[in-house]
């Protein structure tokens, strides 16, 4: 669970997280505004299933992977939110973005 | 003239920023590449937009960023930020990823400064969401002004710990507790190198006033800590860990973790640089000259890439790679570069006299970083436990690279770069041969995964067509 030391000032965009439109700073992280919506866990692994969340938030480590904008295995610490961008939590291996 | 200058700076931390605008200044066609979307790095994440509040209550070393990131823009050194290197060969050819682009592009010469991450040390329940860097955290911090919102526990061994809970203490953060996990007899072996720490000692004030700081403001500071553990089943809620023979529970729903740092060195791996184990700093280093020359020729490398500095001690050996450039490109003879670097080479001795103080005295202990627990995951990627690589030890896997193979430790998403330490400790520990016998992961392009479509985007270089 994290917080906003201040509330956002400047220009702010609409995300939606797991179905949840939520207003974060323009310019911020997709893993940032991951962690402040609580999401709890982020993936679970394609091995066991186990729930993770981001750890090294500087690209490193990719346990922030997450499904954006329909397209899985994204690095959510590497990714800058947009307007209207969908964020959803990514379930092991994650679905393949070809319908 | 390649359309990528004579000069390519890889990283866009202190390192990097001071080489590429030194090199800029002294006439050189540079250009820098950083997958950050602004200068700074990590240690300055942000600086540039930190609103001044934050700026204030991060100190004044962070601070001190934003004059290096305004001399970086105001040169003539070309900035391609959001740039992804996934490949860099013996011959300085340098594949990146822009706007879905790949690309193969190459200079005349090279310097990396893509700078260090926290070591990764399993532990029991090391997986569990909740369970944090404490750098990571940091980086939340610095970029965002996020704080952990209900409390946190810091545990492990470094400075760094101490820097953040003192700036969680201004933020009117609650820190639980302070676990310091290096070992009482650290001390003793830091001693006798106190004195030559002295002659860098506005760290030791500085780590002083942490300390009373964290003191008055009632945040307990426990050394000697072992046996740490994280419980929970989805979510992290306690830590358990071991004081004065005492087993202790501290309900936390976040605890942040720092074992020191290590060099990102994927990329001089990768160009078949050479590596020395370095005992006091308990990795890998790519082995250098005064001037950052690796083995590869025409590659240099600086700042924590090449060894656990500081980000002042950065700046100089930025600076001093730039001036080799110089040298080599024909800009500067070598009187001219020994002249124009002997400030800095002497300050950088200066500043880096903390470091063999800093590194006894947070030395890890075999126990630690080779895990006896045979359950905890040491390849989060592929979910390899302690157990399974001992296991392959015994079965007759005795070198970090067989293990890899046999149990695809190290084959992940991160490609090594968690485990690729720990593997080696606890291969180290099986097979009782030192760590510095081991050889480490070996690194292949691309060394940031890249999807088949973006690699299809390769086009003919303009040169070589």
């Amino acid at each position: 669970m994290f917080r906003r030391l201040t509330e956002p000032a400047g220009e702010i965009v609409t995300v939606n997280i797991d179905g949840k439109d939520v207003q974060v700073p323009a310019g911020e992280t997709v893993a940032t505004a991951v962690l402040v919506s609580s999401v709890g866990y982020t993936r679970t692994t394609p091995v066991s299933g186990a729930p993770r969340a981001p750890l090294c938030m500087m690209g490193v480590c990719f346990e922030c992977v997450m499904e954006i904008d329909g397209i899985p295995n994204r690095q959510a610490c590497q990714v800058r939110v947009e307007n209207g961008m969908r964020i959803r939590r990514q379930y092991g291996a994650g679905a393949s973005p070809v319908a | 003239m390649p359309e990528f200058g004579e000069l390519l700076v890889i990283g866009g931390g202190p390192a990097g920023l001071t080489a590429a605008t030194t090199a800029a200044r002294l006439g050189i066609y540079t250009t820098l590449l950083d997958e950050q979307p602004a200068p700074g790095g990590q240690i300055y994440r942000g600086v540039e937009e930190a609103p001044k509040p934050r700026a204030e209550l991060l100190g004044p070393d962070y601070q001190r960023g934003a004059r290096i990131v305004q001399a970086f823009r105001a040169s003539d050194a070309k900035h391609l930020p959001e740039t992804t290197v996934w490949s860099l060969g013996p011959d300085g050819k340098v594949g990146i990823l822009r706007d879905g682009q790949a690309r193969i592009i190459q200079a005349s010469r090279i310097i990396l400064a893509c700078g260090a991450t926290e070591r990764a040390v399993p532990f029991p329940g090391w997986t569990l969401p909740g369970v944090m860097n404490a750098g990571a955290a940091q980086i939340l911090l610095k970029s965002s002004g996020v704080v952990p919102a209900d409390g946190l526990v810091i545990a492990g061994a470094g400075p760094l710990m101490l820097l953040l809970a003192w700036q969680y203490l201004r933020a009117g953060v609650r820190v639980k507790a302070i676990l310091e996990l290096s070992p009482h007899v650290n001390l003793w072996h830091a001693a006798p190198r106190l004195p030559s720490a002295l002659l860098a000692g506005h760290y030791i004030t500085r780590g002083f006033r942490y300390l009373l700081d964290l003191r008055i403001g009632g945040i307990p500071v426990h050394f000697g800590v072992s046996g740490l553990r994280a419980l929970g089943e989805e979510q992290l809620n306690a830590i358990e860990y071991l004081h004065h023979g005492r087993c202790h529970t501290l309900p936390t729903g976040q605890l942040l973790i720092h074992f020191g740092l290590v060099p990102n060195t994927h990329l001089t791996e990768a160009a078949g640089c050479r590596h020395i184990w370095n005992p006091g700093q308990q990795c890998w280093l790519p082995a250098t000259d005064d001037w950052g020359n690796t083995s590869a020729s025409g590659i240099a490398v600086v700042g924590d890439n090449a060894t656990i500095g500081g980000a002042r001690a950065a700046e100089h050996a930025g600076h001093l790679a730039a001036l080799e450039a110089a040298r080599a490109l024909h800009r500067l003879n070598t009187t001219e570069r020994d002249r124009q670097g002997k400030d800095d080479r002497g300050w950088m001795r200066d500043d880096l006299r903390i470091r063999p103080f800093l590194e006894a005295l947070h030395h890890l202990p075999e126990s630690l970083l080779a895990t006896r627990d045979d359950d905890t995951l040491v390849c989060r990627c592929e979910e390899v436990t302690a157990g399974q690589i001992r296991q392959a030890v015994r079965e007759g896997h005795t070198d970090p690279n067989q293990v890899k193979f046999i149990s695809r430790c190290g084959m992940g998403p991160c490609q090594g770069r968690q485990c690729a330490h720990a593997v080696a400790h606890i291969v180290a520990d099986e097979t009782k041969r030192p760590i510095s016998e081991q050889t480490p992961f070996r690194v292949r392009p691309p060394v940031r995964p890249i999807s088949i479509a973006q690699l299809a985007t390769l086009e003919p270089s303009k040169e070589s067509a």
